[in-house]
């Protein structure tokens, strides 16, 4: 008889790169005020919280299966709640993000209660009618300017930060560990036994399900989970905008058609694709921006033939290919003791 | 008094239109289970097809239906022979990844064809007869002509579904694919079929909706969920209950309207939640989705 025991182990070799990359990119990135000009923190700040909306929307659609048109709900909802916090509340915009995200998770109980009656596709149509539900009572709000929206008083920006400078580098710096935040709960949770969970959801549903796992009250934990992050994130994303208004908030082409795009392109359901998708979208956007609504278009005609030649993106094509995870999230068995004769 | 019903008319007859917008949503989620986040931007690009015919022909709306209904019917024949028939299967992402990519696609060609400037089709004397029903209440000729052509359009699709080989056919794959696809049919003819009806439907839709009001490129996700919302409101499934969502949510939003003008769109959105939310199988149901 052999006795072998076996471990469950999540690195391997890739992995450990992976990390080691990761790491190094970060101490990059936070150092990019030495370095950069305000160009460029500007751009990668944008870039950061597409990252974190596409991780985000990946959580929800990739492994969860909530497929939703609707997140910029939520985006709308942090942005609105942080307008409202600073202008009516005279709450610290830094903190007003925070207070942001719990609000919105409570709100989107009620939200998943209604839309989680849909099944599949008319779910996300139904998450739709939701944003514009918000769409339309944000622009009701007379005192955040109704229909035309508001900008932030002068006197709260200048509050922030003592120069310019200083409040551009906070700001970066914010979108920077926001980011890194939301990507690190997402890698903790994966890595939880919901992790497990969702995954198992992912690759089947049924399977899941019969194997005990409770399937509805994962998928309302990730929607929650998913409503607090973009909340937050929106909050952010208008504070660095500066101004909000109900058709920039509750964008549906802005922060759910990009995000769409940028995570089939990089690779759903894994947590490389919207990092890896929102590198190639700015590099288009940098490259095609010219071309006004016909980037829109070669970014939904690219969309299309990713789905349908190569559905797992284009980081699902070198993981299968090479076998490499950036970050150690897959599980495996490794034997710890040797057969014995 | 007067006032309210001829409100309430108004709505009913405009619920004629959003049943058409559901109807063709409802036809292929009944076939073959695909949710087109495109038909909103379709019926849109049928409004854009037709002024182009009615401009370089000289002919008016209603008669471009000729060219435009079959026209329409093609696009969508193809568009599922070439495009959306690769996405079926048991994975729910690419059909939904797919056509709100075509919606991005045919909103931003739509724009750069068009431009962002707001359009629309002149139908003539017809746009402004009207008939007094009783002291105060009137019904336009168009929009009374927008709604028996609703009727008509609901009632064929039952008799085409019920009667005829087609509807048989598609009955058939609804129910169960591959026993379909064994007695010999070639369901990826059929799909293809269903969606160029679904397009004819369109066709139609999108004309009246350009008689009626401006348009521009934009517009087409609002008529999307319009339509989808008459779907739920009605019951998945159930043709004649596509035009009893439409004309709910038609009412609905004209009283909305009525109370303040920023309510219309809100007051039919609120009302589909509260659909949703004490009766989510709809008024009529027939299928489960």
């Amino acid at each position: 008889m052999s006795d072998s025991a076996y471990k469950v182990e999540h690195a391997t070799r890739s992995s450990h790169i992976g990390v080691i990359i990761i790491a190094v990119a970060l101490v990059v990135l936070a150092a990019a005020p030495f370095w950069g000009d305000r160009q460029m923190l500007r751009l990668l700040a944008e870039l950061f919280t597409f990252v974190a909306l596409a991780s985000l929307w990946n959580l929800l659609a990739g492994y969860a299966g909530l497929v939703s048109v609707g997140q910029q709900a939520y985006v709308g909802l942090g942005a609105y709640l942080l307008f409202g916090m600073v202008i009516l509340g005279g709450i610290h915009p830094i903190a007003a993000i925070f207070i942001a995200g719990p609000i919105a998770a409570v709100v989107s109980i009620p939200v998943a209660a209604l839309t989680f009656r849909l099944r599949g596709a008319y779910f996300a149509i139904g998450t739709w009618v939701v944003a514009e539900v918000f769409r339309l009572l944000a622009s009701q709000i007379s005192v955040l300017g109704g229909g035309s929206g508001i900008s932030l008083p002068a006197s709260v920006i200048i509050a922030m930060a003592p120069s310019r400078q200083a409040r551009e580098f906070e700001l970066y710096w914010l979108a920077l560990g926001l980011t890194v935040l939301v990507l690190a709960a997402i890698v903790m949770l994966l890595r939880s036994r919901h992790g497990l969970a969702l995954t198992a959801i992912r690759d089947n549903e049924v399977a899941a399900q019969s194997n005990g796992i409770d399937v509805t009250r994962v998928k309302l934990i990730v929607y929650v989970l998913t409503a607090f992050g973009t909340a937050m994130i929106g909050a952010l994303i208008f504070l660095m905008k500066l101004r909000v208004s109900p058709d920039t908030a509750f964008s549906v082409n802005d922060w759910t058609a990009f995000v769409i795009f940028i995570t089939v392109i990089g690779g759903i359901g894994r947590i490389e694709g919207p990092i890896i998708g929102t590198i190639i979208f700015f590099f288009l956007r940098q490259t095609l921006a010219d071309l006004g609504s016909l980037y829109l278009l070669i970014m939904g005609a690219v969309a299309i033939v990713v789905m349908l030649w190569a559905p797992k993106g284009l980081w699902g094509l070198i993981a299968e290919r090479f076998g490499w995870q950036a970050l150690p999230l897959q599980r495996h068995l490794v034997s710890i003791t040797k057969d014995k004769p | 008094m007067t006032e309210w019903l001829n409100v309430i008319l108004q709505g009913v007859l405009i619920g004629g239109l959003y049943a058409m917008f559901a109807a063709g949503l409802s036809l292929i989620f009944g076939v073959m289970r695909l949710v087109n986040i495109a038909h909103g931007d379709l019926i849109v690009l049928a409004a854009y097809v037709a002024l182009t015919v009615t401009d370089t022909l000289g002919i008016g709306p209603l008669t471009s239906l000729i060219l435009v209904v079959p026209a329409m019917a093609l696009i969508g024949y193809a568009m599922q022979r070439l495009l959306l028939n690769r996405t079926l299967g048991d994975d729910l992402l690419p059909p939904l990844l797919v056509t709100f990519g075509l919606s991005i696609i045919i909103q931003n060609g739509l724009l750069e064809v068009f431009t962002a400037d707001s359009r629309k089709l002149q139908a003539g004397a017809v746009e402004i007869m009207t008939y007094q029903v009783s002291p105060g209440i009137w019904i336009g000729l168009l929009p009374l002509i927008q709604f028996i052509v609703a009727v008509a359009v609901i009632a064929g699709l039952q008799v085409l579904f019920y009667r005829t080989a087609l509807g048989r056919a598609f009955r058939a794959t609804s129910d169960d694919q591959s026993v379909a696809q064994l007695m010999g049919l070639d369901t990826r003819h059929v799909f293809a079929m269903a969606m160029a009806l679904s397009l004819a439907i369109i066709a139609i839709a999108g004309v009246f909706l350009a008689v009626r009001s401006n348009f521009d490129p934009a517009i087409g996700p609002a008529r999307l969920i319009f339509g989808f919302e008459a779907v739920i409101i009605g019951g998945l499934g159930s043709m004649w209950g596509t035009l009893a969502g439409g004309i709910i949510l038609g009412v609905s939003q004209a009283i909305g309207a009525q109370i303040d003008p920023g309510w219309q769109l809100l007051a039919g959105h609120i009302v589909f939640l509260v659909i949703l939310a004490i009766r989510p199988q709809g008024l009529f149901p027939k299928v489960s989705g």
